[in-house]
């Protein structure tokens, strides 16, 4: 998917403008922080469980290279194939040439963030490859030519007017004056539609949530069932994932599994927690004949062993998100990359750039509350502080930011002259500022086009506490 | 337990209270001095948080070097403000993490720094606020002080101990108000979004004065209600605490 990261406070400015998306986001922000806030209130022993994930995940990424040659050989030993990619072309042209050997025409994907990363559909279509989106969400953004706006609800920013109105639109085929006002309406329609797709799909393409080291198994989490139907009826499953996903043993995988869901949905578990291990076997009875797995680095491996590693504990929960006043009032697409919310923030500078991504980390008031509920304890405004240093040392940070800290610093650095300085500027402001504050300041339009700028009291505490220690 | 000898309390004044505010400052060392605590002002300028939050990190460490070195003869550390204690105490040990001396330096300031509400209930046991203010408050958790600090009920205990004052809790109390340094001139709109939420939660409260324990945040919905016509006072909880009724609101004239 191409980066609009650099548009951010362009697509911000829109967003806090747009009746539909306020709507949407003022539901949204009540949602799934109260369901969390309810499912981890049941678990007594979910800050333990935090504690351990993330001990497991940063084990397993301090030995990143041991577990996935271990999940390599295990997906060997049951029948599949592991592909490694470097980057999203690498990826791109290995799931290309699966599916033109396989002469594929349709192919049924399940909900992937990673194929999103890479711009998969796109390079499908190119090569006239029809793939279809089968998580409900997904499957309604492909048709409006939109991509998602969260990571776990993808559709969050829509509601159940625009989805009925996009399906009478495009489902032409049905009784136009057919019942869609309720959302059971409309997942009734999509599975309808969504049948033939499972059943005739040359491919099925799914992400993984998790891998398992210890026996080569791929995990993936729905609601809706599309998953397990991605990746058992066609004649091929491929995986798509981040190299970061895997852990050691299937107990650690259930460890997260705990996690995941109450924080993203506040579910104690998904509806279908789908294991995959290899092809289909000679008594089973069903599952895909070809078992790819495609292992995507795009950047993961420079990030470990530097004090950005901690990013790669995500597992796609979304807490972080869900739980964000800036993503509250802008919404996912004000990102313009596919990890929005402050996950976004810190992940995608290493993903797509840190010139294309400044914005990301710098919109933040480092209020910690993602930080509070990360399952796996990511130091978020710790990594997009970071990344801010990155931007600075790069000296891509504005000339205005850059000559404002160089000036602020000379004196700020002298305490005595920044005294006499600062209670000099102050008395004169305070004289300004006699009605008690300015409706505008000078280079402070920032502030003073939505706010009062209040006055300051005419002396500094320091000069005042002087004059009274010697009074 | 308090300490049993008068503990040497170094004030960091904050730049915004040594500018804009020095009634906070006073209020700070009135409820100090009663706690028991000998407070001295060592000479200061800016605890290096702007340039810190704009990855300027040179900067940072020049300014954190001469506070790390005037603050060292100080047994306590303590500021009406999470958010700038929040650097000295967290920040202050990243920034050096790969120079073991000014390591050792910070990490020493760190452990003895603390914010203003919290010192004074924790630390040094203080429990009943000093009576003078009278009116109906709502209280906004800074974010810094909440969540680097441990800033949550100390406050409002003190505050319970005033007869004149009656606390009433908005909604999302510990919501971000959207001033986050420079990110309020940064990102305009959305922190102005972000703020108006905010004096929707304090409005619907009905308390005629709305505080908070750090003055960037108070600064910001001081001029946000102010723009919006409401006639709410904003006033520093150390204020409130010192029983100082007469300095005026945040944002409103004297007299």
């Amino acid at each position: 998917m191409q980066p609009h990261s650099a548009d951010f406070p362009a697509r911000a400015a829109d967003a806090l403008t747009d009746p539909e998306l306020r709507r949407a986001l003022t539901k949204f922000k009540t949602g799934f922080p109260v369901n969390r806030a309810r499912a981890v209130a049941n678990l007594p022993e979910f800050e333990a469980l935090r504690d351990a994930a993330k001990a497991v995940k940063d084990h397993t990424l301090s030995h990143l290279d041991h577990y996935l040659e271990a999940f390599e050989a295990r997906v060997r030993d049951s029948g599949g194939h592991v592909h490694w990619a470097r980057d999203a072309a690498e990826a791109r042209s290995i799931i290309l040439r699966l599916a033109t050997e396989r002469d594929a025409r349709l192919i049924a994907k399940g909900k992937s963030m990673v194929s999103e990363e890479i711009g998969l559909n796109a390079a499908l279509e190119a090569a006239g490859i029809k793939a279809v989106e089968t998580d409900l969400g997904e499957y309604i953004l492909q048709i409006r030519g939109e991509v998602p706006s969260h990571i776990v609800a993808p559709a969050l920013h829509l509601s159940k007017e625009q989805v009925a109105a996009d399906f009478r639109r495009t489902h032409t085929h049905l009784p136009p004056d057919r019942p869609l006002d309720q959302p059971t309406d409309l997942l009734a329609e999509a599975r309808g539609e969504l049948r033939d797709v499972f059943l005739n799909a040359d491919i099925g393409i799914t992400g993984a949530n998790f891998l398992v080291a210890e026996t080569g198994s791929t995990i993936i989490v729905t609601n809706e069932g599309n998953g397990d139907l991605t990746q058992t009826l066609p004649r091929c499953h491929i995986v798509l994932t981040g190299i970061e996903k895997v852990v050691p043993t299937l107990a650690d995988a259930t460890l997260m599994l705990r996690l995941l869901a109450r924080s993203a949905t506040g579910q104690e578990i998904t509806a279908y927690t789908t294991f995959s291990t290899g092809p289909r076997r000679a008594d089973d009875a069903d599952g895909p004949r070809e078992f790819h797995v495609v292992l995507l680095d795009n950047g993961r491996s420079a990030l470990l062993g530097t004090e950005m590693q901690e990013v790669l504990r995500c597992i796609r929960c979304g807490a972080c998100m869900n739980h964000c006043p800036v993503y509250h009032a802008v919404g996912g697409h004000a990102y313009g990359w596919v990890y929005p919310g402050p996950i976004g923030a810190a992940l995608d500078p290493a993903l797509i750039g840190v010139k294309e991504a400044r914005h990301l980390p710098n919109a933040s008031t480092f209020c910690g509350k993602c930080e509070s509920v990360c399952p796996v304890k990511i130091p978020l405004p710790k990594i997009m502080h970071r990344w801010r240093e990155v931007e600075f040392e790069k000296r891509l940070s504005p000339p205005s930011v850059r000559q404002g800290l160089w000036a602020w610093g000379l004196f700020a650095k002298r305490p005595r002259l920044y005294r006499l300085i600062t209670s000099i500027a102050m008395r004169v402001m305070g004289l300004m500022g006699k009605e008690g504050s300015f409706k505008s300041l000078p280079l402070a339009g920032g502030w003073t086009d939505t706010r009062d700028f209040p006055a300051p009291q005419g002396r500094t505490f320091q000069s005042m506490y002087k004059d009274r220690r010697h009074g | 337990m308090p300490p049993a000898n008068p503990p040497k309390v170094g004030l960091l004044v904050t730049c915004l209270v040594d500018l804009f505010r020095p009634s906070v400052g006073f209020a700070a060392v009135t409820l100090l001095e009663r706690a028991g605590c000998q407070v001295t002002v060592p000479s200061q300028s800016c605890c290096g948080q702007p340039a810190w939050n704009n990855g300027d990190r040179a900067t940072t460490e020049a300014l954190a070097r001469t506070m790390i070195q005037a603050f060292e003869g100080c047994d306590y550390v303590v500021a009406p403000s999470g958010s700038c204690s929040g650097m000295l105490h967290k920040h202050y040990p990243e920034l050096f993490r790969d120079d073991p001396a000014w390591a050792a330096r910070a990490t020493a300031l760190a452990d003895r720094t603390w914010e203003l509400t919290r010192f004074l209930t924790d630390i040094m046991g203080l429990d009943t606020a000093i009576p003078g203010f009278a009116g109906t408050v709502t209280y906004h958790d800074s974010c810094s002080g909440l969540r680097e600090m441990g800033v949550k009920d100390q406050p409002r205990r003190l505050l319970a101990s005033l007869p004149g004052v009656e606390l009433t809790e908005m909604p999302g109390a510990d919501v971000c108000c959207g001033f986050g340094g420079t990110f309020c001139v940064k990102y305009p709109d959305i922190s102005t979004h972000m703020v108006t939420e905010k004096v929707e939660a304090i409005v619907a409260t009905g308390a005629d004065t709305l505080l908070a324990g750090d003055l960037g945040c108070l600064m910001n919905m001081a001029g946000r209600l102010s723009r919006l016509g409401h006639d709410i006072d904003v006033r520093h909880v150390a204020e409130v605490l010192a029983g100082d009724p007469d300095t005026a609101p945040i944002g409103r004239a004297e007299g």
